[in-house]
């Protein structure tokens, strides 16, 4: 019943799988810090929810913590971490992208049809959820990359940063056998990356009075 | 095997010997007499290994090595021949060293940084080399022996060379190194073969191989000193202490080559026409350059790193001509040309090794380099003396030594180019033979000049007056390689008795099965001439007893001290002897105002001025001019341009790195 054969299992995680990547072409286009931070927690939380399916089809009790981890740290006490620092530091609340928004669509569609490419034929002999499983990870790794280079706000970078993680722990999930101590070490390295982020963000905001990078560039004395 | 896991362990208690609380001079023996021991073992491994006594089975396979496989070790014909240049030039130059380096901590000698614990680790590494059945322990023996040898070089930095040899040697030999490393994995084809029994049998088409084949003669000729790859070896081989350059120039080279037969006879495939005639022009400007280059020297051993630029020119001509044969179809001939090349590379081994230890001796007892400030060597130091007039008859290629049998064969091999199907090769050949001739000539007199300058004629210096003959172990050091010289000279039926199985498994479809095809190797085929060394040397005995015998009756009774002969002028004293430039003279105007661009300038005063008059001769090297110049402007100019990478913003850094990735990604998907 696991993977190879289409059925409901299939269907959901599948299912799941693509509402991500969905999740992650809906950040491309956000234009407000505060949407992009509200689209982050609902991807993270529908990959809490294929973690959880995952850990249902396969049987492994350890994906429901994987998916609990991921619910409460990436779902719920990131962005709202993230929302109160915007708050606080009152941060512009307006995100300026470097690469149009069409253009970035266009381009992040280039990366989905490149990943599937790359992986089905990759994987032949592996089962049919894990090579649409792994397809939809490394795209949805490749547009959080792509969102780190087309904006210049300093958040939505960290957003960009910790989306791939996203793709990285749907790519880790979707392998059956995959052991936990993988899992948590990546839940930890957001953490970290958060934390490291936040501090970085923090010294940003004191010594410019702003987190957009160009004025950061200007005062490495390369302007623009 | 056996006897080569034990050699192994010996070489290892010789270093280990070092760690123990012992005075430095009990120390040192036991590792030079360790690492000879070592190095005789191996030696004998080979002799047995080509005798076809005991090692059933010749895989050994050790329990370390990369991915968990284990590394895998194969005494095979080829094994054996380089097993036999360590073991030869290896006991050598470790009797040697003993008395180096008690001579170095007591007197004048450079260096101060003792070279014996390093020592057994670089012969260890020397003997992995060829000993190797995968690539990854290749690499890493390869990669050893340039690194414990790049230390030995630095470690001696207070000779003026010293300084600069370093950085140039170690480019080198990553460069080499990187280069072996893509050939290989050109040659491990798509499902990355990487023992040499898989190897063997994966063919990757004629492009790759091509590759494969070009990065090989660039990776191991650089390391072999080849043309025009070889400014590092006349920087770095005198610069190293002189038991250690002997290892460097007579050995470590040689491993360089067997490399490069294992790759271009063994593991390519069937050869295609031109990877011989690419290997043998090379050959031929790295023997012509060197020859002239050592002919120019004043420094006793640049002259000898030089002309080990030379025999491993005349080795690559030899080895060219062997694959132009085989890929035209003419094993027999091969069969010649490349017996010839590995006869040549355990001659080499023992006469290049026997020089550069003579020069150590001479070095430790005058403290002098330049050949300009010996003289009358002979007299003071007359075992050495002796053991380097045997070592330069034997480099010069003169009957009855062991350097004229390669050389012969080789010569057989290239006068037979009138079998080779191509006119072009033909007349290419017919040229090479040309170049090989002047070559010959050209040593010889490079070695007339060398010793006749050092070891002949009056003293020109203190140092040279006073000097005494090196201690024992030096002078055994110094003995043996020459015993071997004119043993090997006379029988040269004994180092192919090593080379003929080597050659049978190189050349697949070479008709000389059975032994006694052997001696036939001595008599090719075609109605030429065969060399009998015992008729040559009791020709030559019997015409020097006939003149002593005749001269005799007329000649004084015994030697008389006179003064000398001044030609007439009042006596000006040993400066006005006919010096190393003076005799250089004719031939750098012959060949190196074409070859080096050599340029003389006379600066004569006018008649009453009282200034001294100076002659100065100014050389271009054409591999530096050439090569290694536009070289480092390259690298230099690529280093400007990358550093405004440095300067560019985070984004740009990312978006870098990103269009890498996705323009990586692409090309998998592609290439599938």
């Amino acid at each position: 019943m696991i993977g190879g054969t289409p059925g409901l299992a299939y269907d959901v995680a599948h299912l799941l799988g693509a509402v991500v990547l969905l999740h992650s072409f809906a950040l491309i286009y956000q234009r407000r810090l505060f949407s992009l931070l509200n689209v982050f927690a609902a991807q993270a939380l529908f990959l809490a929810a294929a973690a959880a399916w995952q850990g249902h089809i396969q049987g492994a009790g350890h994906l429901y913590l994987t998916a609990l981890i991921t619910a409460v740290l990436k779902g719920i006490v990131i962005p709202v971490a993230l929302h109160r620092i915007v708050v606080r530091l009152s941060i512009h609340r307006t995100v300026d992208p470097a690469i149009g928004t069409g253009a970035a669509l266009a381009m992040g569609i280039g990366l989905v049809g490149l990943s599937i490419a790359l992986v089905l034929p990759l994987t032949d002999r592996a089962t049919a959820l894990t090579r649409e499983d792994l397809a939809l990870a490394l795209s949805v790794v490749l547009l959080g990359l792509l969102m780190m280079i087309s904006r210049r706000n300093a958040v939505s970078q960290v957003v960009g940063f910790m989306s791939i993680e996203n793709g990285l722990v749907l790519a880790a999930v979707g392998v059956q056998g995959m052991p936990f101590v993988v899992e948590m070490s990546i839940a930890f390295s957001v953490l970290v990356a958060f934390i490291i982020f936040g501090i970085f963000i923090f010294h940003i905001r004191e010594r410019f009075d702003s987190l957009d990078v160009p004025y950061v560039e200007t005062f490495r004395g390369e302007g623009r | 095997m056996l006897l080569v896991a034990s050699a192994f362990v010996v070489l290892a208690v010789a270093m280990l010997v070092q760690a123990a609380p012992l005075p430095r001079d009990v120390r040192n023996a036991s590792t030079g007499c360790g690492t000879a021991l070592g190095c005789g073992l191996l030696l004998a491994a080979a002799v047995a290994h080509a005798a076809g006594l005991l090692d059933p089975d010749p895989h050994a396979r050790l329990p370390l090595g990369p991915g968990g496989f284990g590394a895998s070790l194969l005494l095979d014909p080829v094994a054996a021949v380089g097993l036999a240049v360590v073991g030869l030039g290896g006991a050598a130059a470790s009797i040697h060293a003993i008395g180096y380096e008690r001579a170095q901590g007591a007197g004048h000698a450079a260096g101060p940084v003792p070279t014996m614990p390093l020592l057994p680790p670089f012969v260890a590494a020397m003997a992995l080399v060829p000993l190797a059945a995968d690539v990854l322990t290749l690499l890493f023996a390869f990669e050893a022996m340039s690194v414990v040898s790049w230390i030995l070089v630095i470690a001696n930095g207070r000779s003026q060379d010293g300084g600069r040899a370093g950085p140039i040697y170690l480019i080198t030999a990553a460069f080499g190194t990187l280069c072996l490393v893509l050939s290989f994995a050109l040659l491990g084809g798509a499902e990355g073969a990487w023992r040499f029994t898989t190897m063997r049998e994966t063919d990757v088409g004629p492009v790759r191989t091509a590759f494969a084949v070009g990065l090989a003669i660039l990776g191991a000729g650089s390391k072999a000193g080849l043309f025009p790859l070889h400014v590092w070896l006349l920087l770095a081989h005198p610069a190293a202490p002189s038991p250690i350059s002997a290892l460097m120039s007579g050995v470590m080279t040689k491993m360089a080559l067997l490399v490069l037969v294992r790759i271009l006879f063994d593991l390519a495939g069937q050869p295609s026409w031109w990877w011989g005639t690419v290997l043998m022009v090379i050959g031929l400007a790295s023997g012509l350059m060197g020859v002239l280059h050592a002919l120019m020297q004043d420094d006793l051993k640049r002259l000898l790193a030089c002309s080990t630029v030379e025999n491993v020119g005349l080795i690559a001509i030899g080895l060219g001509v062997a694959l132009q044969f085989q890929a035209a179809g003419l094993p027999a001939v091969a069969v010649v040309a490349l017996a010839g090349a590995l006869l040549h590379m355990i001659n080499h081994a023992v006469f290049k090794t026997l020089l550069f230890l003579a020069a150590g001796s001479v070095l430790s007892a005058t403290g002098e380099r330049g050949i300009d400030r010996m003289g009358g060597l002979l007299r003071t130091m007359p075992v050495t003396g002796a053991a380097a007039l045997v070592g330069s008859l034997s480099i010069a290629g003169l009957p009855p030594f062991n350097g004229f049998a390669s050389e012969w064969m080789t010569f057989q091999a290239v006068l037979s180019a009138g079998r080779l199907p191509q006119w072009e090769l033909k007349m290419l050949l017919a040229a090479a033979a040309a170049g090989l001739a002047l070559i010959a000539a050209l040593s010889a007199v490079c070695f007339v000049r060398a010793f006749g300058i050092a070891f002949l004629g009056r003293h020109r210096e203190r140092g040279a007056a006073t000097a005494h003959d090196a201690d024992g172990t030096m002078r055994l050091g110094v003995a043996l390689p020459a015993a071997v010289c004119v043993l090997f000279g006379l029988l040269p039926m004994l180092p192919l008795v090593l080379v003929h199985p080597a050659v049978l498994e190189l050349l697949p479809g070479a008709g000389v099965g059975d032994a006694a095809a052997m001696t036939l190797w001595l008599l090719p085929p075609g109605g030429v001439q065969g060399y009998a060394p015992w008729a040559i040397a009791s020709i030559g005995a019997a015409l020097g007893i006939a003149t002593w015998l005749a001269l005799r009756p007329t000649g004084g009774g015994g030697a008389r001290r006179v003064p000398a002969w001044g030609c007439g002028h009042p006596p000006v004293g040993p400066v006005s002897q006919y010096g190393g430039s003076s005799f250089a003279q004719p031939i750098r105007r012959v060949f190196g105002t074409v070859a080096f661009a050599a340029r003389e300038s006379v600066d004569m005063p006018a008649p009453g001025d009282t200034r001294p008059a100076r002659h100065a001769v100014r050389m271009i090297d054409p591999a530096w001019e050439a090569v290694v110049r536009p070289l480092a402007a390259a690298v230099g100019w690529l280093a400007d341009r990358a550093n405004g990478l440095r300067s560019l913003t985070i984004r740009a850094h990312l978006a870098i790195g990103f269009g890498l990735l996705v323009g990586l990604l692409v090309l998998t998907a592609v290439v599938r």
